[in-house]
């Protein structure tokens, strides 16, 4: 069963009944979904959640989805883990890395889209649609195959045939657009008017966003039932980032963690970085911009929940910061090299965030921080590829030794 | 009769233009303004604009050439 009860706007509070709907109608402001907590409260538990599927779905009461059966890949439960090595550089003792580059299509997107076609399949949708230049399209393609569903995925004409491969494997209705990034932003808006289908992040963005939660609710689970000091994030549209807040405030009102005083630290590419030059000055008001940065996954120039980003920046007594293209790089590099793990731009945004605030001082040292990576690597490794600089050796030992430089 | 909701955003100098009331005279575009803030350097209005597809678009095209910016309120549809 679920706990939900409707849709409200998150700026005048109309509300709306569960149905595929993108905005409130009054205000044009994002609504989101809201539950009977009491209820819910009644019936959760730790022991319960535990008892779950090591998956995403071990918090399916707390999404906004009826009886039938999920659309699983197999997504979450990822792992995060203790980062001494990368917490030694940055001078942080107390550094978790929460890795979502080990989802079913290699992103976090698989949580959302997860809920969202769980839900377009209940809405009676025979097809699901999106946007996206990568991850997101990927990622719907997937879902769309295990749910034997029609999907449309439209993807700017100038991403290289190479990132699309692993779009196209599972085989969608793959439509590149010509044009430029607006021209396709608008066709799709247009498209999501007069089709019936499942925009997964359009008029199902509701319960696309809910799927999000999971990867906070995670994050104080796997640190045994607490939110952590300090949450370091990506933002886009800045729906992960408003829905790790949720997921962890969702918690702390069923009683499962004690009420949460968590700072939240959101991170964007210099390049595409409208919810940080609004937090740096002061604004209440997230201007548009056009982005520029090869952190293609996060370049969102006019982000849709920027807004509530923002606040939620502001009011946890967190912050936002900003990495260029450069800074990405480096922050991608220095995550593989001390901890091994290889995440995509995004993630280097992240690092680099991070080790800003933590040389300002904005975290300090004894803080229990989560960083959350989001994506990984290969899907555009081209990003790194100055790294591959090998030895040229001769099959033989002497060779060998000479342009190593290695004694036996 | 087609609707599209967009926001405008006002560059400092466009601020004291009465743009959307000529949007509406130049045009045939039924003009609905849902929400809006003018700070010192910049406005934004969320609106409605609803007419023929053509006269939106012509309608769209005149304000982005005054300098307005022009966005979808949905957001950037096109994610990572
Ligand atoms: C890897 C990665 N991280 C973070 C994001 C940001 O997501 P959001 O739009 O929810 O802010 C995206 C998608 O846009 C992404 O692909
Ligand atoms: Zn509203």
């Amino acid at each position: 069963m679920s706990y939900a009860t409707g849709l409200r706007c998150r700026k005048c509070g109309q509300e709306y009944p569960l149905q595929p709907i993108r905005v409130c109608d009054f205000c044009l402001s994002p609504v989101e979904v809201n539950y009977d907590y009491k209820a819910m409260a009644d019936m959760l538990s730790r022991q319960k959640i535990a008892e779950g599927p090591f998956t995403m779905w071990r918090y399916r009461d707390l999404l906004p989805v009826a009886g039938g059966e999920e659309i699983d890949i197999g997504t979450g439960f990822t792992p995060l883990l203790k980062a001494d090595n990368l917490g030694r550089e940055l001078g942080l003792d107390e550094l978790y890395i929460k890795n979502d580059c080990l989802n079913p299509t290699y992103s976090f997107k698989d949580r959302a889209v997860s809920v969202a076609v769980t839900k377009a399949r209940e809405f009676g949708f025979d097809t699901v649609a999106c946007a996206s230049t990568g991850n997101l399209a990927a990622s719907v393609a997937a879902h769309a195959a295990k749910a034997n569903m029609k999907a449309y995925v439209f993807v700017p004409a100038n991403v290289e045939p190479g990132k699309l491969v692993g779009v196209a494997v599972y085989k969608p209705n793959l439509v590149t657009v010509e044009g430029s990034y607006d021209d396709v932003n608008r066709l799709c808006a247009e498209l999501a008017q007069r089709y019936n289908w499942g925009f997964i992040n359009i008029n199902l963005r509701p319960y696309y966003a809910e799927g999000s939660k999971t990867l906070g609710f995670e994050v104080a689970e796997q640190l045994g039932w607490r939110a952590p000091d300090c949450v370091v994030a990506p933002a886009a549209s800045g729906l992960l980032f408003t829905r790790i807040w949720k997921g962890l405030q969702e918690l702390s009102m069923l009683r499962l963690i004690e009420p949460v005083n968590t700072h939240m630290y959101l991170t964007q590419a210099t390049g595409s970085s409208p919810i940080v030059h609004a937090f740096e000055a002061g604004s209440l008001h997230v201007h548009p911009m056009t982005p520029n940065t090869l952190v293609t996954s996060i370049a969102i120039g006019n982000p849709a929940d920027g807004y509530d980003a923002l606040m939620i920046a502001r009011q946890s007594g967190g912050g936002a910061s900003s990495a260029t293209d450069e800074e990405a790089i480096g922050g991608m590099k220095l995550l593989a090299q001390t901890e091994g793990i290889f995440a995509e731009a995004a993630g280097g945004v992240v690092i680099a965030g991070l080790k800003k605030l933590a040389a300002d001082g904005a975290i300090k040292r004894d803080r229990l921080t989560v960083a959350c990576i989001t994506g990984a690597g290969p899907r555009t490794q081209e990003v790194v590829s100055d790294v591959v600089r090998p030895f040229h050796v001769q099959p033989n030992l002497e060779s060998f030794r000479e342009v190593l430089g290695v004694e036996v | 009769m087609a609707k599209r909701q967009v926001m405008f955003t006002f560059p400092r100098e466009m601020i004291k233009e009465p743009i959307i009331y000529h949007l509406s005279h130049k045009f045939e575009v039924v003009t609905n303004i849902r929400r809006a803030d003018v700070s010192e350097d910049r406005g934004w209005v969320v609106l409605e604009l609803e007419g023929a597809d053509k006269e939106i678009e012509a309608g769209v095209a005149w304000v982005k050439e005054k300098g307005v910016r022009v966005d979808p309120i949905v957001g950037d549809v096109v994610e990572g």
